[in-house]
């Protein structure tokens, strides 16, 4: 993992000192909150429905047991004892009062995090592929990468008034677990014919109001180069994003009314300027130094079959499913990437108690070399477990709650928070979650439907990604009522693409029964059981699950 | 305030003053305020205009689209400058050029060597595009007079401005001109860009080559 040297420790103390600052002339009166909002949002503070909301910076999705530990303390000590996963990797807190937050971001700072650029119109958290390090399909691991946008990108003199929001992901691996094309930038690590490493580079994707795919601006683009091209990318959206409606502020308008092919020239032009200087090449002893704080840890030889997880696997049909669902192929035999998946049947998507977060802790310790990941998914997981420990971490999820072998099934659904919690939502989205975890919690109908993500969002802005979902809800407001649309056919991973709209809304009372039917005729239509909801919806288009759902026209 | 507050903001301390640091400001030396650079103009408390580490009077005049320009120092928005420069020329004294968000600043580049000030507004505060020109000014056309930010210019933003380039501020918010009276500069001097226009000496700060400390 990234240690801090001294003076990273400097820069995030200055920086809560800052904060600290502007947030007593807040109190004070002397900043309007006109003047503090931009302020606070780049420093994680969020107002919201009830409160003051603060989203908490895991860079690139990888934390500690240490700094794990901590989360657990300051959701135990200035919130309600628990905290929510992002789908951009991070932690809210939902209720921490605005006078203890200098506390929380000084705790924060004793174990090298933050709340640096989690909102605000900034470059935000860079995210990346939750198994970064340890998946077996991977090119190279694109933390280093990330890590130096992140620091690249903290407190950016040029960038950090921007049209709207910026957000970047980089995945070191051709299957995109990190939704590269649906963020502002992203990057893909890739080997060119002479083996050297560097990036495909995308530009404009985004959910919202306007859901977009990304443009590929450069297939290739040499390593060295990586924060030059990603200035260029920033000062041409930073000149020409539109500013006059918020709505159409972020890149991918820009993108898409400039043209493709135009914005790539713009772009390529700035770069070859911006290269120039060289004052942004990165020198590969540099990239070296950084890539070694991410060096795989030292796991022992193990033999690819473990006698003790198959053995496990015959005696219980839970850990069987566990087993199946929830444990990734490790690129070292013998081991396996665990997801703790924070979505029980009928439970809140993403929550943690401060004990499951301390209890996590202990076994990342114990389990996984000390390492934990948040997914995007708003999942947890342990990324470097020996196949033979995999029984005893179950058994010790059981005790937590924290159990649930539904990685990738359909009730491993995305929500945002919605109309509980948020001031922008017109529709509640976690109590649809929990309407639908149950209606298909039963272990044997799970596994019948196979791969299947439900994705909900409370508003148009797709904080819940529905525009990506196998099946995305979009909860509106309909004269006082909350209403959900249905989109099929939607992905955020390597064949990405946004959900096609089924039909008219239902009601919150209706909408479980109306997933339910779109599942019953995807299975009834299907070709085999190994061709997936997502493969059969796009065989199929979208007119028998219409007919299904509104009766045939 | 909390405690904890109270402790942040004596480590928050901006003030010029030459004092002896307190433990706190020893741990966290990164605070300190803007460095008067003993510069030739005199302070003026009441000038419109923050240069140098004080306040200083404007010398310069701004000429609208339709005013007479002035015997001294004129400004003159950028798409007048531009169809009258010849004339504008002739006058024996200094030009200055406004430019606002929406111009193309590249549009006054080639010009750049008859102009000894470049004003760049920032008519909201969370408008960023001037940060960007500022920077292509100083680093891609090397202009070497002064770069002035106009507009609702704010004391949070006044630190990122200078890194860009800007080292002068046309200062109308009576909360920060106090602020700044007061020898208040809320910087966090460690910087993980290099800035090649900064307005502020700054050195590379270890191996990263990205990385950077006032210096």
């Amino acid at each position: 993992m990234y240690r801090y040297d001294e003076f990273d420790r400097d820069f995030v103390d200055g920086r809560v000192a800052q904060f600290s600052d502007q947030v007593e002339r807040r109190l004070s009166g002397e900043l309007t909150e006109e003047q503090f909002r931009p302020l606070r949002l780049m420093n994680g503070v969020y107002l919201q429905l009830h409160a003051y909301m603060l989203r908490i910076a895991v860079p690139y999705g990888t934390l500690s047991s240490k700094q794990m530990r901590m989360l657990g303390h300051i959701a135990r000590t200035y919130d309600r004892g628990y905290g929510h996963f992002t789908t951009r990797q991070n932690l809210q807190f939902n209720w921490p009062a605005l006078k203890d937050v200098p506390a929380i971001l000084k705790d924060l700072a004793s174990v090298e995090m933050h709340a640096l650029q989690t909102s605000g119109n900034c470059i935000r958290n860079v995210t990346a592929d939750h198994f970064a390090g340890a998946a077996a399909d991977e090119v190279a691991d694109p933390r280093p990468y990330a890590e130096i946008l992140r620091q690249w990108s903290s407190i950016h003199p040029e960038f950090s008034y921007l049209p709207r929001k910026f957000k970047l992901a980089v995945t070191g691996s051709p299957n995109d677990r990190a939704a590269i094309q649906l963020h502002d930038i992203g990057l893909e690590v890739k080997k060119n014919e002479a083996g050297e490493l560097g990036f495909a580079v995308y530009v404009g994707g985004g959910q919202g109001r306007t859901p977009m795919i990304a443009h590929k601006v450069r297939d290739f683009l040499p390593e060295e180069d990586m924060l030059a091209y990603c200035e260029a990318i920033m000062r041409v959206y930073n000149l020409h994003g539109r500013r006059d409606n918020k709505y159409k502020a972020r890149i991918k308008i820009l993108v898409h009314e400039t043209g493709a092919s135009e914005i790539t020239r713009q772009i390529e032009e700035e770069f070859a300027e911006v290269r120039k200087t060289e004052q942004l090449r990165l020198p590969e002893e540099e990239i070296a130094r950084i890539t070694a704080y991410f060096a795989p840890p030292a796991l022992e030889t193990k033999p690819e079959r473990s006698g003790a997880f198959e053995a496990a696997k015959a005696d219980s049909r839970e850990f069987a499913a566990f087993a199946e669902n929830n444990v990734s192929a490790h690129k070292r035999p013998g081991y396996g990437i665990v997801t703790i998946s924070l979505k029980p049947i009928g439970g809140i998507p993403g929550d943690a108690t401060d004990v499951q977060m301390e209890a996590v802790a202990d076994l990342a310790d114990r389990f996984s070399q000390s390492e934990i990941r948040v997914s995007h998914e708003q999942n947890l997981v342990l990324p470097h477990v020996a196949l033979d420990d995999v029984p005893a971490l179950y058994a010790a999820l059981v005790e937590y709650g924290l159990a649930t072998g539904n990685a990738g099934l359909v009730t491993d659904i995305i929500a945002c928070p919605g109309l509980d919690y948020c001031a922008l939502a017109n529709a509640r989205a976690i109590n649809i979650a929990q309407d639908l975890s149950n209606r298909f919690g039963a272990p044997e109908r799970q596994k019948e439907i196979g791969e299947l993500k439900i994705k909900i969002s409370g508003c148009i802005n797709a904080c819940g990604h529905h525009h990506v979902g196998h099946i995305g809800l979009l909860g509106v407001d309909k004269r006082g009522e909350e209403v959900y649309q249905i989109t099929l056919g939607g992905s955020g991973a390597e064949d990405a693409a946004v959900g096609t709209l089924v039909g008219p809304g239902f009601s919150g009372e209706e909408v479980g029964g109306a997933v339910e039917t779109v599942v019953d005729t995807y299975l009834k239509l299907r070709e085999s059981p190994e061709e997936t909801f997502l493969t059969a919806v796009r065989r199929l288009g979208q007119k028998p699950f219409k007919e299904a759902l509104y009766g045939a026209a | 305030m909390t405690p904890a507050a109270t402790a942040l903001r004596d480590i928050y301390a901006f003030d010029d003053a030459p004092k002896t640091p307190s433990p706190a400001q020893r741990e966290a030396p990164m605070l300190r305020s803007v460095s008067a650079t003993g510069a030739a103009a005199a302070g003026d408390p009441d000038g419109a205009i923050w240069r140098d580490g004080r306040f200083q009077a404007d010398e310069w005049a701004l000429a609208g689209a339709e005013d007479a320009v002035g015997e001294g120092p004129a400004i003159l928005p950028l798409a007048r400058f531009l169809a009258e420069k010849d004339a504008l020329l002739a006058r024996n004294a200094p030009l200055g050029v406004l430019v606002e968000p929406g111009e193309a600043i590249e549009e006054l580049a080639p010009h750049l060597d008859r102009v000894s000030l470049v004003v760049l507004s920032f008519p909201k505060f969370a408008d960023g595009r001037s940060m960007s020109k500022a920077r292509l000014l100083r680093e891609r056309y090397g202009f070497s007079g002064e770069v002035r930010a106009s507009g609702d210019v704010l004391i949070d933003q006044m630190p990122l401005m200078r890194r860009c380039g800007f080292d002068s501020f046309e200062v109308a918010s009576p909360i920060t001109r106090k602020q700044l009276g007061a020898g208040k500069w809320p910087d966090v001097p460690l910087y993980m860009q290099p800035m090649g226009g900064s307005a502020q000496p700054e050195v590379p700060a270890g191996t990263r080559p990205w990385a950077r400390r006032r210096a």
